[in-house]
Order: structure tokens, then C-alpha cells, then sequence
């Protein structure tokens, strides 16, 4: 019914519903109709035009009446096409059944002649079959049916394969139930939507190869109708006469289109990435659209996030990812932003340079400051020329934010390029140059290797030798090591260090591991349900957690050597920020909660150490 | 590479023998005594009688499939009896033609299938989206045969721009434009289906693509957004577009038998059709021996194409 409703709801596909269901409804009650008989020749009446008096279509080269033909031929057209999917889908999903279920042997041999058949351009098989069998409407229908076997069979087979290997099947093989049953009772109710749908989006190829046969004067045979043969014999009246050739041919354009459009609807309601609107494509920027005033520059730090809110808008849904949170970040100082998986930390890291996915992604207001111009309001050039060059990002699993098939010395020398002209020698010199200095060995040949070639460790080196390839000011590192195991990670960690003291660099690192911020950064804020909810030194932080989130995030942390300790893991899960409680987002997971705490706003509160909580665990100074 | 060129070129072999045994096997189902079939009810017992030993039916079947093997193999694709001249000359002569039109809807189809799809996948529900959208549905759903004649009409009859049918004027014909003004309709005719399903998948490519990490990766870096979808974006999807390339040549190809006849293009196809219907059967069995290795020799280069592209196949 859902499915009904998705269909529906797409008004291109209920068009093809409706001008499909109409053609076929005249074409069930056609017999019924006061026609005339659409072999009988009537040669004094020859190419009457369109509207003539007793013949609303017209008349062909015999002088038959082509209302009647047309509608007796989409008949034919229509039944052979139909008929030929379900020959087709019954003996190609047989096929697929067996090999899938049965697997090994049986499985190669059947999936070595399928594609085998596959290895012809489909009219050859059809032209040959009807070559053999003679022409004739039957025997296209056969020679059509018979192309088409192979798609049934692959896609079914493809199906079954997965389904054989479910509990079911092998529940049902252990009660001692034969194949046949097993295949007939369990398995084909499985596939019985696939093979359905394949059948109707392959009618309508079915139908135009028919006509395409019957065109070529192989199907059909004089005097009986069918669309392509109308088409056909019209052909040699083209110039003279084109109304004979127009009106089949625009019937069969009618009918193919009703099915595609109908095609395109089914598969559209149920292929769900489609549905979440994931397959819409990220703008080059994020939108902006900011309610109520811009904050004015305070001047603090070199980059500078000020009440920035940036919220996912899908389908009705509104996710409030980030929600008012305030950072910066001076020269040579490293700021740590903490936080479990979907706290906002990787949205507010991509909202600076305007990467949040959009849509559904928008910023619905605050600042982003970078030496004081703000850089949610800038025009996209500018904003370009700044990316990579000035704020550069390093991010996550490598193996997917590098692109798979270029070089990482051309990725490498990619970078620099986009903001400076330097001439390739040089180009070549400084890509290997910044691998030697994120310490990788041979850095003269690893340039020529693919992504592929290389390993996790060596890939995430390569992330951070691209963000420094042009001496930015500040880098973004989202989550960086989270990938690597602990020698790579501790490698990586003591590098970023030194670049930030060797070149004052400033550094946002964004993390879910106290280890990792303890060893880097000056200062850390704590993310919780888009919001920050403890900011201040690391020291402050660490020795004097005051949220009740900080200090339960650090219990769930094991200290080498304390001993037999009980790991504390936060009972409950992160808020969906979809659905925010009102007050502390912690609150129904914290043992300290009150009725105060689920009242409205909690304000961040304190100066160098500061903490949005009324209970909080130590005072803030 | 040429390792990689050569074990692809080897693993094609089972599947041309599997393409002969098929074809052999279809013309095997020919009802009744085939040499009757072929020359038709008045033929004299003499004639069938020769007939069925120069196909050799009087012996069995695999002893049959063999001999024509060996001969084809030799390049003796027999005696066409309605041309009266050897199979694989006929073939040979006409296969250039549709070669030459095949090949240029086949190269239309990738050119303005990619470059619909990516201006449609990078104005996604903008307007120039929408009108391709929109067009590649009617393309897709005009069989190409009722469009040429279409185009007849227009462009031919109306117009007057363009011949209506051959491949070279009778008369002063024979240069290169001469050629390519006879090309012209059939060849678009034969590439708007193939080049909408390509604009289909070419924008549905891009769109997975563009939501990729490393795209977001380029971006970061501060890659134009021209370069983004050209450079990075359409580099990976070519990945997922390339074998529908192969597949299109396959599609083209077929539809060239109809095209051929609409525009009375003398290739393969109209060869073919015009076999079917005097019953020549050795012309079509040849003809489709020789199409369907071809195309299996042209996906052998889709793939080689692929493993140039794609650095992760193992060559």
C-alpha cells in the first residue's frame, strides 16, 4: 500500500499508469467497438487523410480503415509483447532459480551458456531464431522470448543465491523437505516480487522488438496487423502518404513510454536511497541561510566560530547537528573538540569551510570568522581560494577521502597547484618534499602509487601531507588516528605537534579520545547533542572535569595500570538531535538530573574553565 | 598490460566456441529437411540432394558442427546460393558499412550521453536537468526505426538538407562529405535510444560519485567546482560508465539491421534480413558468426579501456 502510495505520488509515473490503463482498456473492448474489419481492402478508398468521412483514421495502401487496424494491431502488438515476457520470465527465472539454489556446477555450467547468450547484440539471437524457425508473429514471439531468457535468468539468479543461503532455506532442507518443495514452497514466494517486476519493465523492450521484427517484415504476416508490420507497410507510402507511418508509429512511442515512466516510478518507490533523498548531490558550498543578525567580530583568535548553528533539513525533519556552539583558535595553539559519534563535532568542523553536504545541510546562523571576514558570507571564489590554502582539513579513513585513481603525488601536487603556479619540476620536488616530511620513506617512488597500493598508516600520512602542502594557518583534523593502530597513531600525533611548534600552526583536532587530547592540544571542548557543554584547559579539563558528561566520557577510559578497575559505560544512547529534550540534552542519562535540569536553556557558564550545568561535579573558575 | 591483453584475448575463446555451437544449434532446429527449406518446394531432387552434401547433412551432427567449424576457421564461410558468391566476401564488403555507422552512433551516444548526464547530475533539479530528463525520455521511447523515417520526412522531403537514403550519391558521389551527409540521419536515428540510456546512467553515476569522500576531499583542498566535476567526479564515474559503453555498442549494433533498412544502408544487417527472407541460410549464419565476434572482440577492448582507467583491476 505504501508502496501504491510512493508510486502515485509520483506524477510521471502515474501518467504512465494512466495513459498505459486507457490504452489497454480500448484495446480489451475493441471487439465491442462499431469498427470495421480491419483486413478487408476496399482499393476505390485508397490513403483517405486522417477525419474522412467513415474512416477517423484515415485509410492505407488497400484502402483498409486504420482506426481498426491500429486498434487490432496494438492488440497483437500488445499480447505478443506480453506474452513473451512471461515465456521469458518463466523459463529465465526457472533457469535462475535452479542455478542459484543449486550453486557450484550446476550454477557454473547454466552461467556459462546464460553468458554465452549474453555475447550476442540481442536482434543476431532473434534473426537467427526466426531465420531457422521462418518468419512469422509466432515465431518472432519465440525468437523474442528466447533473447530475453538470459536477463531473467542473471537477475534471478542473482536473487536466489542470496536467499539459499538463508536460515529458512537451510531450516527447511534439515526437516527433510525435498528441492522441489523447498524451491517451490520457500523460495519462489521470495522472488516472485523480483521476477514480477522484471517482467514489467521488460515488457515494453519486449513489445518494440516484436514490432521491430514484424517491422523488418519477419513477424507479422499480410493481412493480419500488428504495430510494427503497419509501420512496415507504410514505409514504401512514407513520402506520399506519412499519415500511414505516423499513427502506428506514434501509438508504439505511446505505449513504450507509459512503461517506461511506470518502469521508472516502481523502481524509484523502492529503491529507499532515493526515498531519504541521499542520491541528491552536495552544492560546492553550504547554504546559508541565517535567521536574525550576524554576530559582530570580537577579535578573538585567528579562526573564530561564533554562535554557529547548522542544521540537516530532511523530508520535514529538522536535525539540529549544531546548535549555538562558540570556538577559536590562536596561532601554535591546538584545540581539542571531544565527543561521541553524533555530537556535532565533525558538522561543526565542515561548517567552517562550507563542506556540510548540502542539502541537506544549512547554516542557520552565527559566524565563522577567519582573520576577521566572515566566511559564511563570502562569494564562493573567495572562499575557494582560502580552502586547502589557509584552513586546510584532514580527515578520516583515507582510503575514501583520497581519490582512487589518481596518484597521490598528482593528488599531492593537485593541491598545491589550485592556489600557485609553480612549474611541474618544482611541483614534482615539493610533493615529494612534503611526504619525506610527514615521514614517509622513499618518498621519490611512493608518489606514483595509487591509494590502493598503500597501507592505512602510510594513506592517513598522505592526508596530512596534502592539508600542509601550502603552509595553511590552521588545520582541521577530524578524528585523524581513529583508524590507526596505536605506534601509527602516536607517530602522527608527535608529527602534528612539531609542525604546530615548527610553523605556528593552529590546530582544531576533533576526537572522541582523552589519550589523544591530553598529548596535544592546549585547550579542549566538550561536545554533547550538537552543543558545547564543558570548555576550558586541558589541565582544567582533565585533573577537573565539572560536566557530569566529561566525567563519565573519561571513566569510560582504561588507565594502564589502575588496576582492576570497572569500566563505567554511559548507560543509555546520545540524544537524536531531531528530537532534542528541552533544558540538558544529558539529563535522562544523568544519575544528578533534577527537575531543573529539564526546564528550558542552561546557559555555558564560567570564564577560562567554563560549563553549561547546574549540578556540576566542581566549581568553575 | 599485454599480459593482461592476452589472457582476456584467451578467455574469449570458449565463448566464440560457445557463440558457433549456439548459432549451429539454432539453425539445427530448421524443421523438415533444411536443403528443402532453402530452395523452396519447386527445387529438383538433384539440387536438394547436392545441397545437403555441400552442407554436409547427411552426416551427424557433431561431425557436422565440426566441419564448419574448420571451415570457418579457414576463413570458408561457404557459398551464399541467392549471391552466388562466397559468404565471407559479402559479409566483408558490407560489414565496412555498418562499421562505419555503428561506429559513429556509437560514438555519438558515449559523447552526448556523458555530456548530458553530467550537466544534468551537476544542475540536479535545475532546469537544464529537467529539459534533459525530459528529452532523453522521449528518446528512449521512440523505437529508432519509426524515427528515421521521421527524419525522412523532416529532413529529407521537407527540408531537402539531407538524402533520404544509401551511403554515397549514384552520381558525382564517393568523397568524404558526400559520406557523411548519407551518415548523418541514420547515424543520430541509430544513437538516440543508446545515447539516452547512457545520459541516464551518466548522471546517476555522477551523483553517487559526487557524494563521496573524496570529493569532499578536493573540495577541501580548494579544486574548482569545473575541475571537481570534470577532473575528480566524472574520472570515477567512468568506472561505473564504461561498461555500459560496451553494452551500447551492442545495442547499436542491433539496431543498425533496422536502421540499415530504413535508410537502405548497404551493411550487415540489411544483408541479413534480406537472407532471412530468400532463406539464404549460410549467408546468415555467417553474418551472425561474424557480428557477434566482432562484438566480443570489442568488449575485449572495453575491458582493456577499463583496466587502463582503473588502476585497481589487476592487469
Amino acid at each position: 500500500m505504501k508502496f501504491l502510495k510512493l508510486l502515485f505520488r509520483n506524477r510521471l509515473a502515474a501518467l504512465g499508469a494512466v495513459v498505459l490503463g486507457l490504452i489497454l482498456l480500448i484495446v480489451l473492448i475493441t471487439p465491442l467497438l462499431p469498427l470495421q474489419d480491419p483486413d478487408v481492402t476496399n482499393t476505390s478508398n485508397r490513403f483517405l487523410t486522417p477525419f474522412s468521412e467513415g474512416h477517423l483514421l484515415g485509410t492505407d495502401h488497400l484502402g483498409r480503415d486504420l482506426l481498426s487496424r491500429l486498434l487490432y494491431g496494438t492488440r497483437v502488438s500488445l499480447a505478443v509483447g506480453i506474452f513473451a515476457a512471461l515465456i521469458a520470465g518463466t523459463i529465465g527465472s526457472a533457469i535462475g532459480i535452479v542455478a542459484g539454489y543449486f550453486g557450484g556446477r550446476t550454477d557454473n555450467v547454466i552461467m556459462r551458456g546464460v553468458d554465452m547468450l549474453m555475447a550476442f547484440p540481442y536482434i543476431l539471437l532473434a534473426l537467427a531464431i526466426v531465420a531457422a524457425l521462418g518468419p512469422g508473429l509466432f515465431n518472432a514471439l519465440i525468437a523474442v522470448a528466447a533473447v530475453n531468457i538470459p536477463f531473467f535468468a542473471r537477475n534471478i539468479r542473482g536473487v536466489t543465491v542470496s536467499l539459499a543461503g538463508r536460515e529458512f532455506i537451510d531450516a527447511a532442507r534439515l526437516s527433510g523437505m525435498g528441492h522441489t518443495r523447498i524451491i517451490l514452497t520457500e523460495l519462489l514466494p521470495n522472488v516472485l516480487s523480483t521476477i514480477v517486476i522484471a517482467m514489467s519493465t521488460t515488457v515494453g523492450w519486449m513489445i518494440l522488438e516484436t514490432a521491430g521484427l514484424s517491422f523488418l517484415g519477419l513477424g507479422s504476416q499480410p493481412p493480419q496487423a500488428d504495430l510494427g508490420s503497419m509501420l512496415g507497410e507504410a514505409r514504401a507510402q512514407l513520402i506520399t502518404d506519412p499519415h500511414t507511418s505516423i499513427i502506428p508509429g506514434i501509438m508504439i512511442f505511446l505505449i513504450v513510454m507509459s512503461i517506461n515512466l511506470l518502469g521508472d516510478g516502481v523502481r524509484d518507490a523502492l529503491d529507499p536511497r532515493l526515498r531519504s533523498g541521499a542520491l541528491t548531490r552536495p552544492r560546492a558550498q553550504t547554504m546559508v541561510e541565517r535567521e536574525g543578525p550576524v554576530p559582530a567580530d570580537d577579535g578573538k583568535g585567528l579562526l573564530n566560530l561564533q554562535a554557529l548553528s547548522t542544521q540537516f533539513h530532511v523530508g520535514g525533519r529538522v536535525y539540529k547537528a549544531v546548535n549555538d556552539v562558540s570556538l577559536h583558535v590562536k596561532p601554535g595553539e591546538c584545540l581539542g573538540v571531544i565527543g561521541e559519534s553524533g555530537s556535532g563535532k565533525s558538522v561543526t568542523a565542515l561548517s567552517v569551510m562550507g563542506l556540510v553536504p548540502s542539502p541537506p545541510g544549512v547554516v542557520t546562523s552565527g559566524a565563522v570568522r577567519y582573520e576577521g571576514d566572515d566566511l559564511l558570507d563570502m562569494p564562493f571564489e573567495k572562499l575557494r581560494q582560502r580552502r586547502g590554502d589557509k584552513v586546510a582539513y584532514i580527515f578520516q579513513d583515507p582510503l575514501s577521502t583520497l581519490h582512487p585513481l589518481y596518484r597521490v603525488g598528482d593528488q599531492l601536487k593537485e593541491a598545491i597547484s589550485v592556489h600557485h603556479k609553480v612549474p611541474d619540476k618544482e611541483l614534482e620536488q615539493r610533493a615529494i618534499d612534503l611526504l619525506r616530511s610527514v615521514r614517509i620513506p622513499n618518498a621519490a617512488d611512493r608518489i606514483r602509487n595509487y591509494p590502493h597500493e598503500m597501507s592505512g598508516g602510510m594513506r592517513q600520512r598522505v592526508g596530512i601531507a596534502m592539508a600542509l602542502a601550502n603552509d595553511p594557518d590552521v588545520i582541521i583534523a577530524d578524528e585523524p588516528t581513529t583508524a590507526l593502530d596505536v605506534t601509527v597513531q602516536a607517530q602522527i600525533l608527535s608529527l602534528l605537534d612539531d609542525l604546530r611548534r615548527e610553523h605556528g600552526l593552529a590546530i582544531i583536532f576533533i576526537t572522541h579520545d582523552f589519550g589523544v587530547v591530553a598529548q596535544l592540544c592546549d585547550r579542549v571542548a566538550v561536545m554533547y547533542g550538537g552543543k558545547i557543554v564543558e570548555e576550558g584547559t586541558t589541565t582544567d579539563i582533565l585533573d577537573h572535569p565539572a560536566h557530569p558528561y566529561t566525567k563519565r566520557l573519561m571513566a569510560c577510559v582504561p588507565e594502564l595500570g589502575a588496576g582492576k578497575r570497572e569500566l563505567a559505560a554511559i548507560p543509555g544512547l546520545p540524544p537524536i538531535v531531531s528530537d532534542l529534550p528541552p533544558g540538558c540534552a544529558f539529563a535522562p542519562r544523568c544519575d544528578k538530573a533534577t527537575e531543573a535540569c529539564r526546564q528550558g536553556e542552561i546557559a555555558l557558564e564560567g570564564g577560562r574553565h567554563a560549563v553549561r550545568c547546574i549540578h556540576p561535579e566542581e566549581e568553575v573558575a | 598490460m599485454g599480459n593482461y591483453i592476452l589472457k582476456r584475448l584467451i578467455s574469449a575463446i570458449p565463448v566464440l566456441l560457445g557463440i558457433t555451437i549456439i548459432v549451429f544449434l539454432i539453425m539445427a532446429m530448421i524443421p523438415g529437411d533444411p536443403a528443402t527449406a532453402i530452395l523452396g518446394s519447386y527445387a529438383t531432387p538433384e539440387n536438394v540432394e547436392k545441397l545437403n552434401r555441400d552442407l554436409g547433412l547427411d552426416k551427424p551432427l557433431v561431425t557436422r558442427y565440426f566441419i564448419w567449424l574448420g571451415n570457418m576457421l579457414t576463413g570458408d564461410f561457404g557459398r551464399s546460393f541467392s549471391l552466388n558468391r562466397p559468404v565471407i566476401d559479402e559479409i566483408l564488403e558490407r560489414f565496412n558499412a555498418t562499421l562505419i555507422l555503428a561506429g559513429t552512433s556509437w560514438l555519438l551516444c558515449a559523447i552526448f550521453g556523458i555530456l548530458a548526464g553530467v550537466i544534468s547530475a551537476s544542475r540536479q533539479y535545475g532546469f537544464a536537468d529537467k529539459a534533459i530528463t525530459f528529452v532523453v525520455l522521449i528518446g528512449i521511447s521512440v523505437p529508432s526505426f519509426f524515427l528515421g523515417m521521421m527524419m525522412i520526412l523532416l529532413f529529407a522531403v521537407n527540408l531537402r538538407w539531407l538524402p533520404a537514403s544509401g551511403m554515397f550519391a549514384i552520381y558525382g558521389g564517393g568523397d568524404l562529405p558526400d559520406l557523411l551527409r548519407h551518415l548523418a540521419m541514420p547515424a543520430v536515428a541509430l544513437a538516440v535510444v543508446a545515447t539516452g540510456v547512457v545520459a541516464r546512467l551518466s548522471r546517476s553515476a555522477m551523483l553517487e560519485v559526487l557524494r563521496q569522500d573524496y570529493i569532499r576531499t578536493a573540495r577541501a583542498k580548494g579544486v574548482g567546482e569545473r575541475r571537481v566535476l570534470y577532473g575528480h567526479a566524472l574520472r570515477a564515474a567512468m568506472v561505473s560508465i564504461i561498461p555500459v559503453l560496451g553494452i551500447q555498442a551492442g545495442f547499436v549494433l542491433s539496431g543498425s539491421v533496422f536502421i540499415e533498412i530504413v535508410f537502405q544502408w548497404p551493411g550487415v544487417g540489411r544483408m541479413l534480413v534480406d537472407a532471412i527472407l530468400t532463406r539464404d541460410i549460410l549467408l546468415v549464419q555467417g553474418g551472425v558468426v561474424f557480428v557477434a565476434a566482432c562484438y566480443v572482440f570489442f568488449n575485449i577492448c572495453v575491458d582493456v579501456a577499463q583496466s587502463l582507467l582503473d588502476p585497481r583491476i589487476k592487469t
